[in-house]
């Protein structure tokens, strides 16, 4: 245990207590050092530092703002779009700082499948938005799309419900479905993550309840980051949890012990219920 | 329900006042006044909208009814007048008028008290009379006071002429070669097999100079271009000029010879047919010999079945949709000008759809949104305010005498001073209006790309797509009904444009087509004509405006469908494109 008394740049003394609990992953394959990331003049992270495992669900989970999504969708660069982002400190993937300047952000893209608070699909054919990502590599072979179309699908749990109207529009699934479609689409070129932010916040129960039970399956052949609002969610699927509260990473350990013993009391008054 | 609420607060309100503190309360009394619920409101804007509805409904029927009606015969009347002569014509419109005190002494007593009972004023009828030759005006009043007897004989004729306008009157005689018939013998049938083969000898007169003589001169013309190019190229001293020349030469005589036997033929031609005459009379007995080929065709109004009126009409719009226009634009067809609208139409959607596009994409995509896009952004808007006249100006300075200018200097020297490209013509006057409706594509498409969700954009970068991956699998295909959208406003705007393409190559009569079977087949530098122009030119500019009025609503109701169908065209296909988007849940 470290405890850090820090200055930050408003010269605000803030207390908080980091964590750094190396879990029972194989190694680290994404790490942040002392991030720090600002939208124009307003800081949403400041000195972010942990270890993703290879292989574990990791959750997100915090209040509203607290910056768990940025930090999500910085670890794909997602975050470029923003005019006027600036960071500083370093996030590795694989042992490279994806912040470097001669990093090929589409091909770390590539690496790393997304799925979004709001199931995306894009207006074409299911098996059409399975296999954007292949299409968009220049493949067009159509044994191999058909056999992408497949794998994702059943990876998905959603190939029994549509292998029958592959060639409808995407959009006249139902939204669990979508969402399904979404993470078949981003398993389909095999990434090495998958990034999830709320992915069922969208969603009734029985459409979380069949997510929560694909991420369970997807568990150990890709890396997984969930950002979630619901407590139970990140208890029920995730090995790691990291509680972010206000820009800061609060707390990051094993799940049982966040949930059963934190050793913050903002982390335990928001596993707890008592905000947020 | 409003019972309870305003009992309830009545209530509250009690309570309030018996702890005898002095406080104010609003109360809402559970009905609203008239202003609140906004029915003065919703009955003014109900009424705009009927009102804006009326008016172009009524526009739209004036145009359709007055277009339509145009070419369907109507009767011709004779009419005797009270000085004794007789007026034969078509009466075209009635209206009611002050007779002056001139006019008043020279009537007799009845009359008189017949006018003075009306406070003064009286009914007169234009008539269309034709004749211009012999009358030198098309349209005559003949008050009603000094009509004395109005009939519709059925044996007077109405001829429409390739020169002159329409004559009114009767057939005397015709003369087939020195033969004369007249009286009893001359009738229907052999008026009409003359006819036939006059306008045979016609059309045969019309191929000889128009299609085989405009060969051979077209191939004298380029023989000599070649030369002079050569002369230009290489010194008129030089060998390969002298044996261009030489060459040429032969060419050219043989050109010549074929060019004199081609002229002694159409020559021929006219000589037999000026054999051919009919002698008319007008109603005064007044007489007029023409040849028969300049008839257009013989109709008796007065004595037609309902069918033959209707083929007679449906031959004249074939007639005004195919053939060309003659008696300086007033009469004959339009197809020159139609074909010119379409063609320019077309080029300028060609040519703004790339153009806009590319521009929004970039401002909407890569761009970075800032306060120099903003700039942009609204001088693109100011643009579409600009007076189109200046476009013209523009248009005429820098494409025709700048761009094509250049273009005849380098690849038409041989040519000059007469221009090829440096003047008016197709392709700048649709670059012109691609210019003038541009801004309209890039506002409307910069809303289609706005309005494609940020979610879809995530989503395909995410797959690890490149921006112009997204842009061209799941931007484009998303916006592409919006993009369409504003390119059926742009053709709509550039089609009824007229004033800019008076500078920039519209002409009042084309002879020659942009589309013809002389190499490359297509001439974009050729001036065109345009049914915009044409309708200002036949209503305003014609000698007898009169006389234009019923072309002006056909060539109106001809412009406004043609533009309802390239609109209907870009609708249809922006309908295919967004049924792929209708399903959807989110």
């Amino acid at each position: 245990m470290e405890a850090a008394k820090k200055i930050d740049e408003n010269d605000h003394t803030v207390y908080h207590t980091v964590y750094h609990i190396k879990t029972t992953g194989r190694g680290p394959l994404i790490e942040t050092e002392h991030f720090c990331l600002w939208y124009g003049s307003s800081q949403a992270l400041f000195d972010v530092s942990m270890d993703i495992e290879l292989g574990l669900v990791t959750a997100l989970i915090g209040p509203s703002g607290c910056g768990k999504s940025t930090l999500l969708r910085s670890l794909n660069r997602m975050n470029d779009l923003i005019d006027g982002l600036r960071t500083r400190g370093a996030v590795r993937f694989d042992g490279h700082d994806i912040y470097d300047r001669d990093t090929d952000v589409i091909g770390l893209r590539k690496r790393m499948g997304m799925v979004f608070q709001k199931p995306n699909p894009f207006p074409m054919s299911i098996s059409e938005n399975v296999t954007y990502p292949l299409k968009v590599d220049g493949i067009h072979d159509k044994t191999v799309l058909a056999e992408t179309v497949e794998r994702a699908l059943q990876g998905a749990a959603l190939w029994e419900e549509v292998k029958d109207r592959l060639k409808d529009n995407a959009l006249g699934l139902s939204g669990g479905q979508q969402q399904r479609l979404c993470i078949a689409r981003a398993i389909a070129a095999d990434p090495d993550v998958l990034l999830m932010d709320e992915p069922c916040s969208a969603l009734d129960p029985i459409a979380t309840a069949r997510i929560e039970e694909l991420i369970n399956e997807l568990r150990g052949r890709y890396t997984i980051i969930i950002v979630t609002h619901n407590m139970q969610q990140a208890a029920r699927v995730s090995d790691n949890t990291a509680f972010m509260y206000l820009g800061r990473l609060i707390e990051y350990g094993e799940t049982t012990r966040i949930f059963t013993t934190p050793r913050s009391a903002k982390t335990e008054d928001y596993v707890t219920g008592r905000f947020g | 329900m409003y019972k309870s609420i305003t009992f309830a607060l009545t209530r509250t309100a009690t309570a309030a006042d018996q702890t005898g503190e002095a406080v104010k309360y609003i109360r809402r009394t559970g009905r609203s006044d008239l202003s609140a619920r906004g029915e003065p409101f919703l009955w003014g804007l109900g009424g705009a909208l009927a009102f804006g509805t009326l008016m172009i409904f009524g526009f739209l029927a004036l145009i359709v009814w007055n277009g339509l009606v145009t070419f369907y015969p109507k009767p011709v009347q004779v009419v005797a007048l009270s000085d004794g002569t007789l007026l034969a014509g078509e009466p075209s419109r009635s209206e009611v008028y002050k007779p002056g005190p001139q006019v008043l002494e020279h009537l007799d007593e009845p009359a008189r008290q017949a006018i003075a009972a009306e406070h003064g004023y009286a009914r007169r009828t234009l008539f269309r009379t034709g004749n211009f030759d012999l009358y030198n005006e098309d349209f005559r009043w003949a008050s009603d006071f000094s009509i004395v007897s109005v009939a519709e004989p059925a044996d007077v004729y109405f001829i429409e002429r390739i020169e002159w306008g329409p004559f009114v009157g009767f057939i005397r005689s015709l003369n087939l070669k020195g033969e004369t018939v007249s009286g009893a013998a001359l009738s229907r049938q052999i008026i009409e097999e003359a006819h036939r083969r006059a306008v045979q000898r016609r059309e045969l007169i019309r191929e000889i100079e128009r299609e085989e003589i405009g060969a051979v001169n077209h191939r004298l013309n380029s023989e000599r271009l070649k030369l002079k190019r050569i002369a230009l190229k290489q010194g008129e001293n030089s060998g390969t000029y002298r044996q261009a020349a030489a060459e040429s030469l032969a060419l050219q005589e043989a050109l010549q010879g074929r060019y004199h036997d081609l002229a002694r033929d159409a020559q021929a031609v006219k000589a037999e047919d000026a054999q051919y005459t009919v002698t008319l009379a007008e109603i005064g007995g007044r007489g007029k010999t023409i040849p028969l080929s300049q008839v257009v065709r013989f109709t008796l109004p007065n004595d037609m079945s309902f069918f033959e009126k209707i083929r007679l009409y449906l031959s004249r719009w074939l007639e005004f949709l195919t053939d060309e226009p003659r008696e300086a634009n007033a009469e004959g067809g339009v197809m020159p000008a139609l074909f010119g609208t379409f063609v320019m139409t077309v080029l300028m959607a060609l040519a703004v759809a790339p153009f806009g596009v590319m521009a929004a994409l970039y401002l909407r995509e890569y761009a970075k949104q800032g306060k120099l896009v903003s700039v942009v952004r609204i001088c693109v808007n100011n643009l579409a305010g600009v007076p189109s006249i200046v476009y013209g100006v523009f248009g005429l300075g820098f494409f025709a005498y700048i761009c094509g200018g250049t273009i005849d200097r380098l690849f038409f020297p041989e040519r000059l001073p007469n221009p090829v490209f440096g003047t008016g013509g197709l392709l700048w006057a649709s670059l012109t209006l691609a210019l003038l409706t541009v801004p309209v594509v890039i506002v409307a498409t910069e809303e289609a790309l706005a309005a494609v969700p940020q979610s879809m954009r995530e989503g395909s970068l995410a797959c690890g797509a490149s921006r112009w991956q997204t842009i061209k699998y799941i931007v484009l295909p998303r916006a592409l009904p919006g993009i369409m959208t504003g390119l059926i406003l742009a053709m709509a705007r550039g089609a009824g444009e007229v004033a800019p393409l008076m500078l920039v190559g519209v002409v009042k009569l084309a002879p020659e087509l942009p589309l013809d079977g002389f190499f490359p087949y297509i001439h974009l530098e050729r001036s065109f004509m345009h049914l915009g122009f044409h309708i200002f030119d036949v209503g305003f500019q014609s000698r007898n405006s009169e006389a234009g009025k019923p072309m002006v609503f056909v060539t109106t109701l001809l412009l406004i469908s043609l533009v309802a169908f390239l609109n209907a065209t870009a609708i249809v296909i922006r309908n295919r494109l967004k049924r792929r988007f209708l399903i959807g849940h989110f």
